[in-house]
């Protein structure tokens, strides 16, 4: 108002004026504030995938697809692969299984892979040179994730592989059934087209040698050696490992193992190699583990596939001999430490073959003389944070070191190993890994997400349950994708669903724009927490207020 | 319903907005340039939902009047938490006269501008239960009776707020208010008193009737919109928590709203010409106890004794339920 014309002053006010004028912010006793929590998902996710980010550029459908592998593929350069091999933690992880069904994240990965591949999609090729050599030994899942990683970072990577083809267990461990070939080949040849050399058939066999010809050496051997128990066995018994009809089969060498097999372990390679044997023509596949189903090694879903594809499971069970077909089995029974006890009560079980998948060991010869590099339970021991050995420049990471033995911990620990050789390279500390804030379910207002249809998520379910079974059954379409993407709850970050903008008694949010989130005017905001309580994911927590 | 159909993008209908939507598939409130017509800087109670819930009717309108709207407010919280003299908070031309008379004063306004060729110009009364319910339902009735064009939107917050919380003839049975305290052997609002507004403005078979909360912005803005189409009288009646009134956390203002709905104590209607047309089903059932516990004027109902009205609430969500059909099939 201008001045000339104000009307006589009444109170503590001069004239008309809007309520602007007056501050509801100083009721305030609690204030909010937007925050980023980490998903369960991601915490899950021993690869260290940004799920809840790349899910969220699928969810703009066909423009966002090539984005959302992007920032897929800044983590794990295998999504293909591991969107059919992966026991996806992160879907366990899900917070939307408390609404309905947890999201299909393993299923969108794949389907991003096959997408890339299809599409002709490229790594990014890293400009400037560092000028610094490593040396990658192995070219499974955890050599070719430090490979990638450390060449993104500038560095001269060569994998040396003493097997004849690239990909380590991804190529020998994983029957073809579940990982077609073509797909491994695809992407480890996308990783080497952005300029990483791999050597197959090229054994290393001296450390010295390596360390003079590379600035840094890392140790992804794997652990691709069968583990031996000893079993009375008579001259006719036909035992083999596991580990090595699963590689024979992957060189197209299938051995013949009878109508009836007997696997013994509890591991996800005796889950495979039972399977193997169903389809190398075993009328009868058994595996005899000497614990219970709870206390099995082998990841739920593996064992139920298994199951469904006929083989059964021989609980509490050892072999105690082999003579020729006939095996004795001796009945166990669990102490109060859960600890398998043989109860002296035997039966028979006829098997043509009997497989050993009772572990893997490393091959380690090369560290043989290197007394700086410690070994103990058969893996070489690094320092938990930087994955350096003992010895100065050598790394480890994968089944070779400690930790759990999948194909994503040792992508996740090979992208680790990267940024620790990066580190040391730069003579720079490396920093800790973050510990992030779970964005918990208890955060949800679920009820925003309640209408998702429900006709997809049947549709979903079938093409779901395939992932790693038949790869004659195809994945999602892009439609189903995108929608399985969208199911995505966003758990503890902002997706601009507009609610505490919307909602606000005070009008005290601005909204910011595409992208651009969400401004709380504190001069008004009342702190009622209504924003907090009705944000659906999670984002928005109530602080008290300090004056 | 009037309800516009939102794809589902991550979220759907229920959210205010969504990054993924087209813009006319996007709520008024969802849009930057909104009109805002309550502005901040009001005096309402934190979590108060009948600002709230004005905000969203008023933007509506001045959305579907293209601007053109007069507002006529009742006496009550509303209009005394949004002007303290000589602060205004509204933006549309907005009058207050007294507490009866709203309905009235909406009547003139709109008579004049008839009788000036200003059809365009459209007319809001608004007022809480008491200026609606109790104090101004003759001028209200009057101005069904005459199917005046003004839409008359109540804001219930089921008692007299602003002036310490005394019952109203919405007040909900067996609530404790100042004047109807949680003592004896019915503690509380007696049973069997209070109107039902909906019902007396369906009994008046104007044109549009319908009943909405906060806790469904779009089913709300589409009933607006619906309004503004109609010339006549139009009722819109809005449940709104109070936090200081109900004795509940402000921030369950808007949670309060839909564990009302979904327990089928609150039925969300619109009827036309006194006939029920539709029903917003019930999507997902909670018990009474969800609506009832988190509120101080409630608190009675679930120590030794609250039993008997318990389960009297019970067997009022259901009466609904069966009445309106919420759970489904015809309505």
């Amino acid at each position: 108002m201008n001045g000339h014309d104000a009307p006589p002053t009444v109170g503590l006010s001069t004239g008309p004026a809007t309520s602007l004028a007056y501050h509801t912010g100083t009721w305030r006793t609690e204030r909010p504030v937007y925050v980023d929590l980490a998903p369960p998902c991601s915490l899950g996710c021993p690869s260290g995938e940004d799920i809840r980010g790349w899910l969220g550029s699928v969810q703009e459908g066909e423009p966002g697809l090539e984005k959302a592998w992007r920032r897929l593929v800044a983590a794990n350069p295998l999504p293909a692969v591991m969107g059919r091999i992966c026991y996806h933690p992160c879907q366990t992880a899900c917070n939307r299984a408390e609404v309905d069904e947890e999201v299909g994240i393993n299923a969108v990965e794949r389907f991003l892979g096959d997408t890339a591949i299809e599409r002709g999609w490229a790594l990014p090729v890293p400009a400037a040179s560092s000028g610094r050599r490593v040396l990658v030994v192995g070219s499974g899942p955890a050599g070719l994730s430090a490979a990638y990683h450390l060449h993104q970072r500038g560095h001269e990577v060569v994998i040396r592989e003493a097997a004849a083809e690239p990909g380590g267990m991804l190529r020998y461990g994983i029957p073809a059934y579940r990982l077609p070939r073509d797909v491994l080949a695809a992407e480890i040849r996308r990783i080497e087209d952005t300029g990483v050399r791999i050597e197959c058939g090229a054994p290393v066999t001296d450390l010295r040698a390596a360390e003079a010809e590379f600035h840094a050496v890392v140790l992804t051997m794997g652990a691709g050696v069968a583990h031996h128990v000893d079993i009375p066995a008579g001259a006719a018994s036909h035992m083999v490992d596991a580990i090595d009809v699963l590689r024979d089969v992957a060189e197209g060498n299938a051995p013949l193992v009878g109508r009836r097999v007997a696997v013994y372990g509890g591991g996800n390679t005796a889950m495979d190699a039972a399977r193997t044997a169903r389809r190398l023509g075993a009328s009868d596949a058994v595996v005899v583990y000497r614990r219970t189903r709870e206390q099995m090694p082998a990841h739920p879903t593996e064992l139920e596939e298994a199951v469904g594809e006929g083989v059964r499971v021989q609980w509490l069970s050892t072999i105690a001999a082999v003579e020729g077909p006939h095996l004795t089995i001796e009945r166990m029974e669990l102490d109060e430490e859960g600890r398998p006890h043989g109860t002296g009560e035997f039966e028979e079980l006829d098997a043509d073959t009997v497989m050993l998948a009772v572990g893997q060991d490393a091959d380690l010869t090369l560290l043989e003389g290197a007394a700086d590099i410690s070994v103990e339970g058969g893996v070489v021991q690094v320092d938990p944070a930087t994955l350096m050995t003992g010895r100065e420049g050598v790394f480890a990471a994968g089944d070779v070191s400690p930790g759990s033995r999948t194909a994503t911990y040792a992508i996740g620990r090979g992208a680790r190993a990267a940024a620790a050789v990066d580190a040391y390279l730069a003579s720079r500390v490396l920093p800790a890994e973050p510990v992030e804030r779970e964005a918990t379910a208890s955060r949800l207002n679920s009820w925003y997400y309640s209408d998702a249809p429900k006709q997809h998520r049947s549709a979903l379910e079938a093409a779901r349950r395939v992932t790693g079974f038949e790869e004659v059954l195809s994945g999602l379409d892009t439609e189903h994708a995108v929608f399985e993407a969208r199911r995505c709850m966003s758990c503890g970050s902002c997706f601009e669903c507009d609610n505490c903008f919307g909602m606000c008694p005070d009008d005290a949010i601005t909204k910011l724009g595409p992208g651009m989130r969400y401004e709380i005017d504190y001069d008004y905001c009342k702190g009622c927490g209504i924003c907090a309580a009705e944000c659906p994911c999670g984002a928005i927590d109530m602080i008290p207020e300090v004056r | 319903m009037t309800t516009v159909h939102i794809p589902f993008l991550q979220t759907g209908s229920l959210a205010v907005g969504g990054r993924l939507l087209s813009e006319d598939e996007r709520s008024v409130q969802s849009h930057t340039d909104r009109p805002s017509s309550l502005t901040k800087g009001h005096r309402a109670c934190q979590g108060c939902a009948e600002a709230l819930a004005a905000r969203w009717v008023m933007d509506t309108a001045v959305e579907a009047s293209g601007g053109r709207l007069i507002v006529a407010n009742a006496t009550g919280c509303l209009e005394v938490f949004s002007t303290l003299y000589p602060e205004s908070a509204w933006k549309p031309p907005w009058i207050h006269s007294v507490f009866a008379n709203a309905a009235a004063v909406a009547t003139g306004i709109a008579s004049s501008l008839h009788a000036q060729g200003k059809d365009d110009i459209r007319v809001l009364a608004q007022g809480g239960d008491g200026g609606t319910v109790d104090i101004g339902l003759a001028a209200v009735s009057g101005m069904f009776e005459r199917n005046d064009d003004v839409l008359y939107v109540c804001y219930d917050n089921q008692g007299y707020m602003n002036t310490g919380v005394q019952r109203s003839s919405a007040t909900p049975a067996a609530a404790r208010t100042a004047t109807t305290p949680a003592v004896g052997r019915a503690p509380g609002q007696a049973w069997g008193q209070g109107k039902s507004m909906v019902k007396i403005a369906m009994a008046h078979e104007i044109p549009y009737v319908a009943s909405a909360t906060p806790a469904d912005l779009r089913d709300l803005e589409a009933k607006v919109r619906t309004a503004m189409s109609i010339h006549g009288a139009r009722y819109l009646h809005v449940l709104v928590p109070c936090p200081v009134g109900w004795g509940s956390e402000s921030r369950l203002s808007i949670a309060l709203a839909r564990a009302a709905v979904q327990s089928g104590i609150f039925p969300v209607v619109e009827a036309r010409a006194g006939e029920l047309t539709d029903v917003q089903r019930i999507r997902e059932r909670v018990d009474v106890t969800e609506y009832l516990e988190p509120q101080a004027r409630f608190a009675h109902l679930f120590k030794p004794g609250g039993e008997d009205a318990l389960a009297r609430w019970r067997a009022v969500a259901e009466a609904n339920i069966r009445r309106y059909h919420l759970l489904g099939g015809e309505s």
